[in-house]
């Protein structure tokens, strides 16, 4: 497979008999006219309402879209015309979506938790015109927008609860739009004239990444781009109709637009909308899905709220727990990857699914998981492994938005906590001289709306892409991925500082939710710490400190000691690793608030804006490299839920690490 | 009153001469020597937000179990929907429409979310008790009907993911939403909400505001709250009585109490 020096490519694709015919179903909304023709009466969409699960039928689901697009069209939604979605995973918006591309009109799904200010820039600059969303916190904002972006006209609502007395022009029910298609004559023919219109190369989405530097940007993606990823996901994980999946990850992420959406309708199978936020687990457990996508955090989260668990078990019940999480730490991963395993070592890790294993699956919701993937950014080795020497089979893929998803997997059998895998069908990828990966496909983006000079600086004439990654491509063919290729520096004395890799294992304690390291173009390296307030927050309960904020708890003395620990052990890892054993932390500090998504320091997607966070904590970054200061008064500015602002001020003390001695000679045994 | 969607008719009503609801008129209530409420009259408009406010031990709670019939006044007369009375018991007040949560949440601390709801709803059960044992026929029925009006409130107040919970577990500000809840099973014509807010954080009561508004707005349920938050107070209600040592001194619009020189130096002290 390899081709030369750096440069990989990945399985040539093959029209299997199964696989539809890539040239008739070019875009999703004829795969919805072939998915309601061949499996009309399998469940397309479900959601719980009012605590009862709801099906929809690919059938059903035709209607929805097609009475949507037909009312849509009546009050003026033409081919070309820019429909924003907002609001939460709901069946609703996903058959907005479909509604808008039957017409050729593109979607724009934009973050439902953005302020009214970040919202008004997505708008204006994509030019919306429609908008549908989700209830009337979105109408209110939407309202809010309009005072100033005039062109956008109609507002439909989904959720009626208190709009029932809004008298506004232009702003209507998801219901009233559907009477007026069902009102329209011969609006189904019509309707499947808009459809046969479509083709490959129109524009199916335009996806707005967070992005960790400056104003999002608008990412163009082709019906072709998005029919070939989940093409070649269904080919790479063998989907079917078959499968489960949950959608609660923001609609404007590319990876819920491809999972969630566009898989569904090339694969056929049902997607299930939770009944809130906050009921994912138990709604993930009832459905038993079969294909999960999540990014890191949520799989940290997971063993956090365990380890929190675990601490309030009895002590019988934390010895059986230990025992056999140690049983599969050892064994689980080989069995998983069909290894040969010592016999008694199966019975005790059959012993411990039973008793420990298979109920924790249960109560994550993730029993029947087939194919687990994490993507977003990089999982922790440890909590990687974790999941996977619970016999789930937890995958790594790495992906953009730029690509549709798909650049690498990692198949079945070849799985390495630190690499991210081999290409996907139809990706090829070079490690261009300055390090950064670069890669080809099927699936890559149009452009950067409206932005010309990002597109030139991304993407080179002969359709490769700048990844913005540093990586290289190890000796087993796999690709590993070190960090952003910007965020990568150098201590003063030339060693490797990699941010990312020094947070994540910071990340891994269940007490660390965030940490932002610094050290390009220093001489040591320091670190910002926020603690975990569930994790830390059920530690003090057991141990009776009390607190009134996460500003007083990060303060605590006894919280300092606990998290200058994990420093330490981060620091012996380090100590361990011949490319970083010079980059262990000298210096940190616990933050006095949590880094926010509504204060812009973290991506709605939880990566951290390095530029931001170097800008507002400016004090506390010098201060760290002051080894005169021990504390440091700071006053930030806070943006609140509901849009207003405060200043919280703090007073954070810094510690000071003893680093680890680093045993030169043993590196070089070990090359030796 | 149905807890499905209505819309509220309180605009119009507001404007109009508006209808009382309930009328208080020289209510006195004394406990031996103490005296809590001392010929106090104020009314309560159908479909508006009254808020009772005023210093610690000013008489609000009092009138709150004057008004649900949990305490009796000595002198005075309470009118309800037209109908006058001097006593009445607690449950007679529910089944005429009043419904109410506590200062300190009162719920069964050991029983789910769900089940603390559905007790809401015992008033409107009818069934008896051998047909409830059974859980057949026309008591599952009739179990599945009350369950679904408690599943739109569960969804109206956004806590289904602690449907079952046992709400000891709960934390402060989730157990007052059940509380909440649970009074509006009782699909009340007068809600009354004893501090609502006590011991919640800025987001918590921003939250439990909006709800109290929605309530209103849809349901179209007259609430009269007791509340220290003034912020609060002055946002929701639509008139605002203020008691003090258990007389009346102001009654008016938020503003109009506020500007009040006798509120003024009932909450920051004059010198004597």
């Amino acid at each position: 497979m390899r081709l030369a020096e750096g440069r990989l490519s990945g399985w040539k694709q093959e029209m299997t008999a199964e696989a539809h015919d890539a040239s008739v179903h070019d875009t999703i909304p004829k795969l919805l006219l072939r998915n309601a023709k061949v499996r009309g009466a399998r469940p397309a969409m479900r959601e719980k309402d009012l605590g009862i699960w709801q099906t929809w039928s690919w059938a059903d689901t035709l209607t929805e879209i097609r009475d949507l697009a037909l009312g849509l069209r009546a009050l003026g939604l033409k081919r070309g015309d820019r429909v924003a979605i907002v609001g939460d995973n709901r069946p609703r918006l996903y058959w907005a979506i479909c509604s808008a591309q039957s017409l050729g009109a593109i979607p724009v799904p934009v973050y439902q938790d953005s302020v009214a200010e970040e919202m008004g820039y997505v708008l204006d600059h994509a030019g919306v015109k429609f908008a549908v969303v989700e209830n009337q916190e979105q109408v209110d904002k939407l309202l809010e927008i309009r005072e100033t972006y005039k062109d956008l006209k109609e507002i439909v609502f989904d959720e009626e609860r208190g709009l029932q007395n809004y008298d506004v022009d232009g702003v209507r029910s998801y219901e009233a739009v559907q009477q007026l298609g069902r009102d329209s004559d011969d609006g189904e023919d019509v309707w499947r004239g808009e459809i046969a219109e479509g083709k490959a190369d129109d524009t199916a989405i335009i996806l707005y990444t967070s992005g960790t530097t400056g104003r999002p940007k608008g990412v163009v993606l082709t019906q072709g781009a998005c029919v070939w990823a989940a093409d070649t996901a269904e080919q790479f994980d063998s989907l079917t109709e078959n499968d489960e999946v949950i959608a609660y990850l923001p609609m404007a992420w590319v990876g819920d637009h491809i999972f969630s959406y566009a898989q569904s309708y090339v694969s056929g199978y049902c997607v299930n909308c939770p009944e809130s936020p906050e009921t994912v687990i138990d709604d993930r457990r009832e459905v038993g899905t079969t294909y999960a996508f999540a990014p890191p955090r949520i799989y940290e989260n997971l063993i956090t709220h365990t380890t929190v668990a675990m601490e309030d078990a009895s002590a019988i019940k934390k010895k059986m727990f230990e025992y056999f999480l140690g049983v599969a730490r050892e064994y689980g991963e080989d069995i998983l990857n069909g290894k040969p395993v010592p016999l008694m070592a199966r019975l005790k890790y059959w012993l411990g699914n039973l008793m420990v294993y298979g109920p924790l699956k249960n109560r994550y919701g993730l029993s029947k998981v087939r194919i687990g993937y994490t993507a977003g950014e990089a999982i922790g080795p440890e909590i990687f492994k974790y999941y996977r020497a619970l016999g789930i089979n937890l995958k790594q893929l790495y992906g953009q938005t730029e690509a549709a998803v798909y650049i690498t997997g990692q198949p079945d059998g070849e799985i390495y906590a630190d690499t991210v895998g081999t290409p996907m069908g139809g990706v090829e990828i070079e490690i261009a001289d300055s390090g950064e990966v670069m890669y080809r496909s099927p699936g890559i983006f149009t452009e950067y709306y409206k932005n010309k000079e990002a597109t030139r600086d991304t993407k080179t004439s002969d359709g490769w892409v700048h990844s913005g990654d540093a990586g290289f491509i190890d000796d087993k063919g796999h690709l590993k991925i070190i960090d952003r290729a910007k965020d990568v520096g150098h201590l003063n004395d030339g060693t490797l500082f990699p941010p990312k890799y020094i947070e994540n294992k910071l990340k891994f304690f269940p007490n660390i939710k965030e940490a932002v390291a610094f050290g390009d173009g220093r001489d040591s390296v320091t670190a910002f710490i926020n603690i975990d307030l569930t994790s830390v927050g059920s530690w003090a309960e057991r141990n009776n400190v009390v607190y009134a904020s996460y500003q007083e708890l990060a303060g605590n003395p006894d919280v300092y000691k606990m998290i200058e620990d994990h420093v330490d052990a981060v620091n012996l890892e380090l100590s361990q690793e011949e490319r970083v054993a010079g980059a262990q932390i000298s210096r940190f500090l616990i933050l006095h608030k949590e880094l926010d998504p509504d204060d812009g320091e973290i991506t709605r997607t939880a990566k951290v804006r390095r530029s931001l966070v170097n800008e507002r904590y400016a004090v506390l970054i010098d201060a760290l490299y002051d080894p005169s200061k021990k504390r440091q008064k700071i006053k930030t500015e806070v943006t609140f839920e509901d849009g207003r602002r405060g200043d919280i001020e703090g007073d954070v003390e810094i510690r000071d690490m003893k680093l680890h001695a680093i045993d030169r000679a043993s590196f070089k045994e070990a090359a030796e | 009153m149905n807890v499905a969607v209505k819309p509220a008719d309180t605009g119009s009503d507001r404007a109009n001469a508006p209808e009382v609801m309930l009328d208080i008129r020289n209510v006195s209530l004394s406990f031996g020597g103490v005296h809590a409420i001392k010929d106090v009259s104020f009314n309560i408009h159908k479909g508006e937000i009254r808020a009772i406010i005023g210093p610690n031990g000013a008489g609000k709670t009092s009138m709150l179990n004057v008004i649900n019939g949990f305490y009796h006044p000595q002198v005075g007369e309470i009118t309800f929907k037209g109908e006058t009375r001097t006593q009445m018991r607690p449950y007679v007040a529910a089944t005429q429409g009043i419904a109410r949560t506590f200062q300190n949440v009162a719920l069964f601390r050991g029983m789910s979310t769900l089940d603390n709801i559905m007790s809401g709803r015992t008033l409107k059960m009818h069934k008896n008790f051998f047909w409830q044992m059974l859980r057949f026929g026309p008591a599952m029925q009739e179990e599945v009907e009350h369950r679904e009006r408690v599943e739109e409130i569960i969804d109206f107040l956004e806590i289904q993911h602690i449907r079952r919970t046992p709400v000891g577990r709960l934390p402060y500000g989730l157990q007052k939403r059940v509380e909440l809840a649970r009074a509006l099973a009782m699909e009340p014509e007068l809600l009354l909400l004893d501090e609502p807010m006590a011991g919640m954080n800025l987001e918590e009561k921003e939250d439990m505001s909006r709800f109290i508004l929605d309530v209103n707005d849809q349901f179209g349920t007259t609430i009269a709250l007791i509340e220290h938050d003034m912020g609060v107070v002055m946002d929701l209600s639509t008139r605002v009585v203020v008691l003090d040592h258990g007389e009346k001194i102001a009654d008016g619009t938020p503003a109009e109490v506020s500007s009040n020189q006798d509120v003024i130096d009932a909450y920051l002290g004059v010198a004597h």
